[in-house]
């Protein structure tokens, strides 16, 4: 019913409509509560002692924020916070330019085999990731690299499947003749990389960076596998290092645990107030892509 | 340049036309060597860290390997023992039962959510922008909070709940409702789904609407006979991506009820199977049998793809195609 009068009017009068819109504006605030509220209760509960963690008030009743203080000092939070940053803007930039200079072959140039070649390409997305784990572990560790940061990002330098197939679908976006023009004016192949399809596909790429920053930020498991020395840690290997330590056992430390994932959540907040847009309309678009 | 010459030679001859385009002119022949070029760098990847180990894991699927000796061929005995150890059919059950909880009403919430986001107009935006938040957070620091937000004496989802007269059950130490809590931290990330949703249904054209209103069609009518159809789709590529993610779960079971300092508490029913594929590998360092887990996994992540293709090929509309 209530559609029905909707669409029928709303093109001539869409402001009358408030009154109709209400149940659905309670239901959808009423989400938003489900959705935000746990990471405003993580805020507050960051700042209460041991005994009120649990107590749920919004408002602290004994403010402590030296919990922050005591993180800083027991664990080498801020070390983590850079390692994270560090392995993110690696693995972001190499997963970009790489999946970049790929996509645009497969967009551009019409070569024997290509068609074989991005059927393979894509049948490697279906393809868990538990599969290759222990190999690509087992090389790694053939060269010396195990308990260092190179396994978290080094592979991101030959392109990943979906973002080649990302990519790709804006690259074929642009006019084939922006390029015959480029041509003309004398720009090789990489020149037509570098100087139209790079800077047209800026968005795109923007979303690629911030996708693979975030994937990064978030990931346990490669730092699970490759790290041992809590220095060398991203901040979720940290984070879990406290949980076990700190929250799980000995005195239940809640407050630590609870501060430390403060820590870990602020920066992809920060990611997320700039790059909201981006990050959006790319999550809109792959579904369509695909 | 010397290509140039060659080229009337092979191309002069008068040759069927599928012959002559195997001799490509020299354009395409530079052509081939720039994209090949373009693209070697996913080829070499590809050779190193995907076709190589899928070939390792297969082979080391078939030893006995610890990583202190070479290893040891065993032949068929490590997928004897995926069947015989109870772990393993306990933990993909486990899996499946999580996946059955997960994914339907992911799908389901995310549906109504971007239903409801698609009829407020403008203030979407801001909404759509608060579901997403959560997608930002890293596992291990929603996992670290749901472990308090769903305590079963203190915990504020069940204080909610105790408002609607529900006497919540001890989520994370109940063993029937641990793959719940599971579930139940997974849907709080579901905003990449409504955001997908959203996107299609904002493509679903107008028209449609208001020509089935002309025949008299209902809003339950219009959802399953014009909605669902239109962004089938987009529920069809969100079904599968979140099934084979949901297979695959491992970060949020790993940070609440797994850890060095193994709980008295952990029970056998939050073990999912990328958990108890992890363990094999890199705690207990059964590497070989960790590969025949990871093959099994394989296996049955692309049977189900296959028979969700196989559904999804009968009812998927997609815009503009064929």
């Amino acid at each position: 019913m209530a559609t029905a009068s909707t669409t029928v009017t709303s093109s001539a009068k869409p402001s009358g409509f408030t009154i109709r819109r209400l149940p659905f504006l309670f239901f959808l605030t009423l989400a938003t509560f489900a959705f935000c509220y746990p990471l405003v209760w993580l805020v507050s509960a960051s700042l209460k002692p041991r005994s009120q963690v649990f107590d749920n008030r919004l408002i602290p009743e004994v403010f402590q924020p030296e919990n922050y203080v005591r993180i800083w000092e027991t664990a080498p939070v801020l070390r983590w916070l850079t390692n994270s940053l560090t392995v993110g803007f690696m693995a972001a930039t190499a997963v970009t330019l790489s999946s970049a200079l790929v996509a645009f072959g497969f967009a551009y140039f019409r070569f024997r085999g290509r068609g074989l070649l991005f059927g393979v390409l894509l049948s490697t997305m279906m393809l868990p990731g538990a599969v290759t784990m222990i190999p690509v572990y087992l090389i790694w560790n053939r060269l010396g690299m195990i308990d260092t940061q190179i396994p978290l990002w080094a592979q991101n330098l030959f392109g990943s499947a979906f973002y080649v197939f990302l990519l790709r679908q804006f690259f074929l976006g642009i006019p084939r003749e922006l390029f015959e023009a480029a041509r003309v004016d004398g720009c090789g192949y990489f020149g037509m990389f570098r100087r139209v399809a790079f800077p047209l596909c800026k968005p795109a790429l923007v979303i690629v960076f911030v996708f693979e920053f975030k994937a990064s930020w978030s990931d346990l498991m490669k730092p699970l596998i490759y790290l041992q020395t809590p220095e060398y840690f991203t901040m979720p290997r940290g984070l879990k290092q406290i949980i076990d330590a700190f929250a799980l056992s000995g005195h239940y430390e809640w407050e630590l645990a609870v501060a430390a994932s403060v820590i870990a959540v602020v920066p992809m907040i920060i990611l997320f107030a700039f790059g909201q847009r981006y990050i959006l309309d790319g999550v809109a678009t792959t579904a369509q892509k695909g | 340049m010397t290509t140039t010459v060659e080229r009337p030679v092979t191309g002069g001859q008068a040759e069927p036309a599928r012959r002559r385009r195997l001799h490509r002119s020299p354009l395409a022949k530079q052509e081939d060597r720039a994209g090949w070029l373009f693209v070697s760098p996913w080829v070499i990847g590809f050779l190193i860290f995907t076709a190589g180990p899928m070939i390792a894991s297969l082979v080391l699927s078939f030893t006995d390997y610890q990583m202190i000796q070479a290893p040891r061929a065993v032949g068929l005995e490590n997928y004897r023992e995926l069947f015989d150890d109870p772990r393993v059919l306990k933990s993909l059950s486990n899996t499946f039962v999580y996946a059955a909880m997960f994914v339907p009403l992911g799908t389901i919430f995310a549906l109504v959510l971007a239903m409801m986001l698609q009829r407020v107009g403008r203030a979407g935006g801001f909404f759509r922008t608060a579901f997403y938040l959560p997608e930002m957070t890293p596992a291990v620091a929603a996992a670290a909070m749901f472990l308090l937000l769903l305590n079963g004496q203190q915990g504020l989802v069940n204080k909610v709940l105790g408002w609607v007269g529900i006497n919540g059950p001890n989520w994370t130490t109940d063993p029937n409702w641990l793959k719940p809590s599971l579930a139940v931290v997974s849907l709080w990330t579901l905003g990449g789904t409504v955001v997908i949703y959203l996107a299609a249904l904002n493509g679903v054209p107008k028209q449609l609407y208001e020509a089935a209103e002309l025949d008299g069609a209902g809003p339950v009518t219009k959802l399953f006979r014009i909605t669902v159809p239109m962004i089938s789709g987009a529920l069809f590529f969100t079904v599968i991506t979140n099934t084979i993610a949901a297979m695959q779960m491992f970060d949020q079971a790993y940070t609440m009820f797994y850890g060095p300092q193994q709980k008295a508490a952990a029970s056998e029913e939050s073990l999912v199977y990328m958990v108890y594929l992890f363990q094999n590998a890199f705690q207990f360092f059964k590497m070989g049998f960790a590969s025949a887990m990871a093959w099994l996994l394989f296996v049955i992540i692309l049977l189900i793809t296959f028979i969700q293709f196989r559904v999804g090929n009968r009812y998927v509309y997609y815009h503009g195609e064929r």
